[in-house]
């Protein structure tokens, strides 16, 4: 087992551990682990060859980190992301919980910076995903929220406004490693006005997703 | 760990049964025969542990703070602060929001004018956000004199957030770059620098602002 003197695979191995010596395991940072052997000397050693070693009880040691499996099996998703809201660019963060591999309960914070008015927007909402451990896959989801909007200070018209929305969305995700996704998402809202009409915006986003 | 626990108040309790048992058979001399006739009351469960080896810390998150400065376009040069938290997935990739603050001067117009005010005090105000991805392009080691090495990483980062100034927020591009050094194991020293663009028609007519920042922080891994 190589030690090396820091974080990164480019550092150098300053020192190697023979078969059947005893570490002590100091911290995790990524995928790296500082150990520590018998006589002090003190070195990162990479998750991948950690992993082959054994307890003194003869267990393997279990190091948190990505597993081929996270794919399916992952609960959590967090994505940071940005687009187009009807013609204004988008700041979103968002998160879902997965209840099955396929269906999702999604909720996320946007921030609308048009050429006439910002706003927010807040939706909470479930998507299937049709095949989750496919690389590519499509997915479709339907929610609701509750939408602010503020015309911009240099305009001379118009009070604040807060309505509810609803959407239906279709987007595409693919797994970029055993970490992240990325997400391209279509979503079409209707937000009830309190005037007579009903007002449809269309937005696109791109996200990119870590899960766990 | 219940279980465990429920094992050993048994085998106390046997224990103190079989004690006076024992004692008793001493007291009528037949002490000899006993131990090895006797059926064995109690049988020794013996179970190998499942050991639960000690959590390590994991130290992905880092947080800080930073000062510098910022050239908030045709509003000359301010004092910046403001702070920032990241998380790093891998030893290569890493999510940062950060948020930060100046006051702007004046333009030259109104210096020159003496008494035209284009924003009134609390519009001069600069504030953003930015949520940005990062990629440790070149990791490597620093040295400082001849005996110390440390960890350092240059960096480079593009982000979306928003601006607010003037009285408006502005969606705004943030293009970056940095050079992290690790001082000791949690301790990070970072220099930064930072292109946050964004439109504004604050002059009459729409244009790409570009407010370029420098700044020097330092921040904690836990």
């Amino acid at each position: 087992m190589d030690l090396r003197s820091g974080p990164g695979r480019g550092f150098p191995a300053t020192f190697s551990i023979e078969r059947s010596a005893s570490i002590e395991l100091l911290r995790q940072r990524t995928d790296w682990i500082k150990v520590r052997t018998g006589n002090g000397r003190e070195g990162w050693v990479h998750r991948a060859q950690l992993e082959r070693t054994l307890t003194p009880s003869g267990a393997a040691v279990a190091i948190a980190g990505p597993q081929p499996e996270a794919r399916t099996e992952h609960r959590w998703e967090v994505s940071l992301g940005t687009g187009d809201f009807g013609g204004a660019n988008i700041v979103a963060v968002s998160g879902a919980y997965a209840v099955t591999p396929s269906l999702q309960a999604r909720a996320d914070v946007q921030h609308l910076l048009g050429n006439y008015s910002n706003g927010w927007l807040g939706t909470a909402g479930i998507a299937h995903v049709f095949a989750p451990d496919w690389r590519v896959s499509p997915f479709v989801g339907v929610g609701g929220g509750v939408l602010t909007v503020k015309p911009k200070a240099t305009l001379v018209q118009a009070e604040d406004r807060t309505d509810t929305t609803a959407y239906a969305a279709l987007g595409v995700r693919g797994f970029l490693t055993n970490r992240f996704l990325l997400q391209g998402e279509y979503r079409s809202y209707v937000v009830f006005t309190s005037r007579d009409d009903n007002e449809e915006i269309d937005e696109w986003t791109v996200a990119f997703t870590y899960f766990f | 760990m219940d279980r465990g626990l429920y094992l050993l108040l048994l085998t106390a309790w046997s224990a103190m049964a079989t004690v006076p048992g024992s004692a008793h058979a001493q007291s009528t001399g037949e002490a000899s025969a006993l131990p090895a006739q006797q059926p064995q009351v109690v049988e020794p469960a013996v179970k190998r542990r499942d050991i639960e080896p000690a959590a390590i810390d994991t130290e992905n998150f880092e947080a800080g703070a930073f000062v510098g400065t910022v050239s908030i376009e045709d509003f000359g040069s301010s004092l910046l602060y403001g702070a920032r938290i990241a998380y790093h997935f891998s030893e290569d990739i890493f999510a940062e929001a950060t948020v930060g603050s100046a006051k702007a001067g004046k333009t030259s117009y109104e210096d020159l004018s003496g008494a035209a005010e284009l924003l009134t005090d609390s519009e001069r105000q600069f504030t953003y956000y930015d949520l940005a991805l990062g990629w440790n392009v070149l990791p490597g080691e620093v040295f400082f004199g001849g005996k110390r090495a440390m960890p350092s990483a240059v960096y480079v980062t593009l982000g979306a957030g928003s601006t607010n100034f003037a009285g408006d927020d502005h969606f705004t591009v943030a293009l970056g770059a940095g050079l992290r050094v690790l001082a000791n194991d949690w301790i990070a020293v970072h220099f930064d620098v930072r292109n946050h663009m964004f439109d504004s028609d604050l002059l009459g007519k729409s244009k790409l602002t570009q407010n370029l920042q420098a700044s020097l922080g330092v921040t904690a891994f836990f």
